[in-house]
């Protein structure tokens, strides 16, 4: 496989304040790149970076093995897909189409071939003769992807292009677009604010935060091994469980002490091999705090908890306790009997637990 | 419906009330109308008036009897100056120095708007606050120093050379217009169209020109208002031969010997202002429409 996309060094300033600092991204043929990262971040501007759209500062962008530093966006052959999806709202949804492919000089009857290929593949046949003023936003969506696909491109980039729909028909557009990702084999690179969305499309995931990438990984390493704080907290809905602690190194393995309002601290076990700072904060997913007899594997421990608050969700019920002093959410099997206000056992799994430093946010096993 | 069973009189004194405060605001409008319509209405029947009706009868009363008499003179006959050829050599003056006026003016402005609006460099809005102050400067002011201008560009006392002044002088405003309405546009548009491989002018023509109706028209009602009635720089940057329509004008109201015939003065006027009437009887509806679609459309 061949490298479709590297971004090497790449900085970029507004004036004297940084964007983006030393981004480093290689992906391959194929690959779905998600770019996540909270507003604000930097995703979109690295977007645009790739695009050729926003100058950058300092670095090279390396586009199917030639470098596109200083190439204009329409000969990186790359296309792309908006928010506000930017079609041309005096030009029909055939003409959005072929705009492109009118510019550059392709002959009349090439671009009628496309127009038609594409408008079958996205089932759009019945709108090309309509404005865009005239459809409603799933199927400006599609007109929108239809003029990127048309294109046939090396790169397909997306700046959150699902983040107009309303919420059904976001779902229905993020099967489509994975969908569309395998049939075409393309490489493609998405931004969202939608951590969920980053978790469904991605083959790769990049977490930004303030212009600096915080994790490079596909989505299970993100979801089950965050390097930091940050990304454990940002990735995963409900969110990770960050409960402050204390680690003692015991014979057997490390003993986790966490305090409770009552006094009573929740004592938990971890044998594996640890070499803990005394002060730790444990991450726990949702799903790894279970009710006690639901739940079993080795590293499975079992505690006496008061309940705080119960959430059905349909498929499975939240339930909050207190951790440390933190709020905790326990992933509980639909039909649990848990009230508010009374003990319930919890079996928690340290399977999967991911231990941080407080003080620097970073990952310690 | 709930008010009028509780309360049925206080219900009937509000609604009686505010027929009468409907009323009285129709009348009010009436009276402004009609106001605003007297001079026309002078203007209209004096015209048609011959010499002799005008010196015996009101200034308000109907004419007797209808001539069209004024009007040919005031087009063909009425002297301005030694010459008397009425309205109608000058007529086509300000024609042949509005439309090209008009049209440079407005084309240059939406290219300006374009590039302000969409293409931001480094000082860009410096560059356009500086085009604003120009909408503020005095017509006066620009007289002698323009005059030289001319003069240097072997301009002075031609056509070109006013059209020249008329479109220096509109830039500001037709940018201004063009800028507003072009910044409403979302910027993903240009970005788009840059993948798909357009550039400047391509986006310029093929995406903004055609969606630039509404600010076109409320640009051309604009500029032809203030070109085709311009007097100050028709009498400065003139000569004979050259003059606009609102130059001839003074000249045959004000170069008259003898008996002041009121009857071709008003004709003479209403010709002049004939066309900016059209154009807005034309176009006024897409002039309002203009003027508030940037606000309107995101």
């Amino acid at each position: 496989m061949s490298l479709m996309l590297e971004v090497k060094n790449l900085y970029k300033n507004y004036g004297s304040v940084e964007i983006l600092k030393d981004i480093n991204v290689a992906i391959e043929q194929g690959d779905f790149l998600v770019l996540v990262g909270p507003s604000g971040c930097g995703k979109s501007t690295l977007l645009n970076c790739i695009a050729g759209l926003e100058q950058i500062t300092a670095g090279d962008v390396v586009i199917g093995g030639q470098n596109m530093t200083d190439v204009s966006p329409k000969d990186r052959d790359i296309a792309m897909v908006f928010q506000s999806y930017a079609l041309y709202p005096t030009m029909s949804v055939a003409k959005n189409i072929t705009f492109g492919m009118k510019v550059r000089g392709v002959d009349a009857d090439t671009q009628q071939k496309k127009l038609n290929e594409v408008a079958k593949q996205l089932q759009m046949e019945p709108l090309l003769n309509r404005k865009p003023g005239q459809l409603s936003g799933g199927q400006r969506q599609r007109v929108a992807m239809g003029r990127a696909l048309v294109r046939d491109p090396k790169l397909f980039l997306f700046d959150e292009p699902l983040s107009n729909l309303d919420a059904k028909l976001r779902v229905e557009m993020r099967t489509e677009i994975k969908r569309l990702h395998l049939d075409l084999g393309a490489t493609m690179v998405y931004v969202t604010h939608d951590q969920i969305e980053a978790m469904t499309l991605a083959t790769k995931i990049v977490v930004l935060k303030d212009g600096i990438i915080q994790q490079i990984g596909s989505p299970a390493e993100i979801y089950n091994n965050p390097k930091n704080l940050f990304v454990a907290d940002f990735m995963g809905s409900p969110a990770m469980n960050l409960i402050p602690a204390t680690a003692v190194s015991k014979p057997t393995g490390t003993e986790i002490k966490i305090s409770r309002a009552n006094g009573d601290p929740l004592v938990l076990m971890d044998k594996t091999k640890l070499d803990l700072p005394e002060n730790v904060i444990v991450g726990l997913r949702p799903e790894d705090i279970a009710e006690a007899g639901y739940r079993a594997g080795k590293g499975v421990q079992t505690a006496t908890c008061m309940v705080d608050i119960v959430e059905p969700a349909g498929a499975d019920t939240y339930v909050m306790t207190h951790l440390g002093g933190n709020e905790v959410t326990a992933r509980l099997h639909a039909e649990t009997q848990a009230k508010p206000g009374q003990p319930l056992d919890f079996a928690f799994d340290l399977g999967k637990v991911s231990y941080f430093d407080p003080e620097t946010g970073s990952r310690l096993n | 419906m709930t008010d009028f069973s509780i309360n049925p009189t206080g219900r009937k004194q509000g609604r009686f009330g505010q027929i009468a405060l409907r009323w009285s605001l129709y009348l009010i409008l009436c009276l402004f109308a009609l106001y605003y319509l007297m001079p026309l209405f002078v203007m209209l029947t004096t015209s048609l008036k011959s010499l002799e009706e005008i010196r015996t009868g009101s200034l308000l009363s109907l004419p007797r009897n209808i001539t069209f008499e004024a009007w040919s003179t005031a087009w063909s006959k009425a002297c301005t100056g030694i010459q008397c050829e009425g309205l109608r050599p000058y007529f086509w003056n300000s024609i042949l120095l509005s439309i090209p006026a008009v049209a440079i003016s407005t084309l240059i402005g939406a290219l300006n708007g374009y590039v302000i609006a969409q293409w931001k460099f480094k000082g860009s809005n410096l560059i356009f606050s500086l085009m604003l102050f120009g909408c503020f400067i005095p017509f006066q002011v620009v007289l002698l120093p323009m005059a030289r201008v001319l003069g240097i560009l072997d301009l002075a006392g031609t056509i070109p050379g006013l059209i020249f002044v008329h479109v220096v002088y509109g830039i500001g405003f037709t940018t201004l217009f063009f800028r507003n309405y072009y910044v409403t546009i979302p910027q993903e548009l240009v970005k788009a169209a840059k993948v798909d491989g357009a550039g400047f002018v391509r986006i310029f023509w093929s995406i903004f020109l055609p969606l630039s109706l509404p600010i076109v028209v409320v640009t051309v009602i604009w500029q032809f208002t203030q070109i085709w009635n311009d007097f100050l720089f028709g009498v400065s940057f003139s000569q004979a031969g050259t003059q606009p329509v609102t130059v001839a004008l003074n000249n045959i109201v004000n170069s008259t010997t003898g008996v002041k015939e009121y009857n071709v003065d008003m004709a003479a006027a209403i010709i002049a202002a004939m066309p900016t009437l059209l154009v807005y009887v034309v176009a006024g509806k897409y002039f309002i429409r203009g003027l508030t679609a940037g606000s309107v459309k995101g």
